[in-house]
């Protein structure tokens, strides 16, 4: 079976990917790029927990085959801190207690982050139905939905500040 | 997976002409929504996929006059929610294709792949029925087209012939005095499938009466039926509650549930009478506002 090159940009880097073409872009990041922030939950895009960008929307990357990946721009969980400073999602996240075990959470930061990039203030309906495609067994969800409430306001203020 | 051989070419032309070349076995990828899970758990495995990724053109959403809107075959279900001609136009396709699955599955998931994956329950079917949509095909023969309500021939099987790929997908203009919904049931708020589903578009003549009208009901054969019986109580009168109510009625009789592990057939056909009634109500409210 041949190998093929996938060329695709991860977090801000180009990268030259080698893999079988029925390998997924979730294999590419865990494996090919040790990126295991994203994680396998169920495999068939019913869970959440692979969710990445894919040229700014949320993805299932369980679902997409790794050739498919080519020319496209992903971005993960370890692409969300800046110069070592974390994203207001992921200080909302710990400040909120927005998780428990952990294991559903990049694909939840993933989704919120697509949600307040398009959406500055959601409304908790917005909310849920943005994170609709993200299962927790854990917290029962309303700790991550106020979490993501505090980020947006975060993010509101922050953009007030900087446009000063 | 199994190994499979991989191809992305870079126009219909190309793609054609592979799937001639390879035969059969293989399988056409477009958000691999639907596929991936199918070679993952279902035993589907392709001797070879073709990918529609690089084909130029195929992801549009666009609006031509004469035409009417044109969906090319792998524009997302993103795509066209966000559409903004589908939005004033054709909201029956944003109701629709914004119940599929979740944000990540419709930022992947295609209209196309949607129709060709022919499930009974498929969302994207009874709309696009009820519109009128016109398929275009293409195989190396050429090109032909296709009603859509000649596509569906039963579950997970369509009309695409040896080597044929769905190109576009054209919905016709509505007509000004008309309008349309959609409602499906499921047991849970997202990330479900339908257990019964309905589409109605009504066309009101000028003195109110119904003058055109399709109730497309899904999730209830093997493919999306259409409720000529329902339709029958329609035509003609002005659309009352007590009409309407008549029509939702005879919707049921023409639906034909089985009993599974998401429904029982009794379940399902109250469910046919309770979503004819809503989206005919609806459709009505749209057709006169």
């Amino acid at each position: 079976m041949a190998k093929m090159i996938v060329n695709v940009e991860v977090n801000g880097e180009r990268q030259e990917l080698l893999t079988e073409p029925y390998r997924t872009l979730l294999d590419l990041l865990r494996d090919n790029l040790s990126l295991t922030g994203t994680k396998e939950g169920c495999g068939t895009g019913d869970c959440g927990a692979c969710t990445v960008l894919l040229d700014g929307r949320p993805v299932n990357s369980c679902l997409v085959l790794a050739p498919e990946a080519e020319g496209r721009h992903v971005t993960t969980v370890e692409g969300l801190a800046e110069d070592n400073r974390l994203h207001p999602i992921q200080t909302a996240f710990i400040e909120e207690g927005g998780l428990q075990c952990g294991i559903c959470t990049p694909g939840m930061l993933m989704s919120a982050v697509a949600l307040l990039r398009s959406n500055a203030e959601p409304s908790e309906q917005a909310i849920r139905y943005a994170i609709s495609g993200n299962l927790c067994r854990c917290t029962g969800y309303d700790k991550i939905v106020r979490a993501i409430e505090v980020a947006s306001k975060t993010m509101q203020a922050d953009a007030a500040i900087a446009s000063h | 997976m199994r190994a499979f051989a991989y191809h992305a070419p870079a126009s219909l032309a190309e793609a054609v002409a592979i799937l001639r070349r390879e035969g059969p076995g293989g399988r056409v990828l477009a958000g691999g929504t639907d596929l991936l899970v199918q070679m993952k758990e279902r035993g589907v495995v392709p001797r070879y996929v073709l990918s529609l990724r690089a084909v130029a053109d195929l992801s549009h959403v666009s609006f031509k006059p004469g035409r009417g809107l044109v969906i090319g075959s792998r524009a997302s279900l993103t795509d066209v929610i966000t559409n903004p001609i589908v939005v004033e136009r054709y909201p029956i396709l944003v109701e629709s294709a914004g119940l599929v699955g979740s944000h990540q599955i419709q930022n992947l998931g295609t209209v196309g792949g949607n129709l060709c994956n022919a499930a009974p329950s498929a969302d994207t079917a009874p709309p696009l029925i009820a519109l009128g949509a016109i398929l275009h095909l293409h195989s190396d023969q050429g090109e032909r087209e296709l009603p859509i309500t000649d596509f569906f021939v039963g579950p997970g099987r369509t009309a695409l012939g040896e080597g044929e790929l769905l190109a576009e997908i054209s919905v016709p203009e509505p007509h000004p005095r008309s309008g349309g919904a959609y409602e499906r049931y499921t047991p849970r708020q997202e990330m479900d499938i339908a257990v019964a589903s309905v589409a109605s578009f009504v066309t009101l003549a000028a003195d109110g009466s119904v003058a055109g009208v399709r109730i497309i009901l899904g999730a209830v054969g093997p493919t999306p039926l259409q409720a000529h019986a329902a339709e029958a109580v329609l035509i003609g009168k002005r659309p009352t509650a007590d009409v309407i109510e008549s029509a939702a009625i005879a919707a049921v009789s023409d639906s034909r549930p089985i009993s599974d592990q998401r429904g029982s057939e009794t379940y399902r056909k109250h469910l046919i009478n309770v979503l004819a009634r809503r989206t005919l109500d609806r459709a009505v409210a749209s057709a006169q506002g």
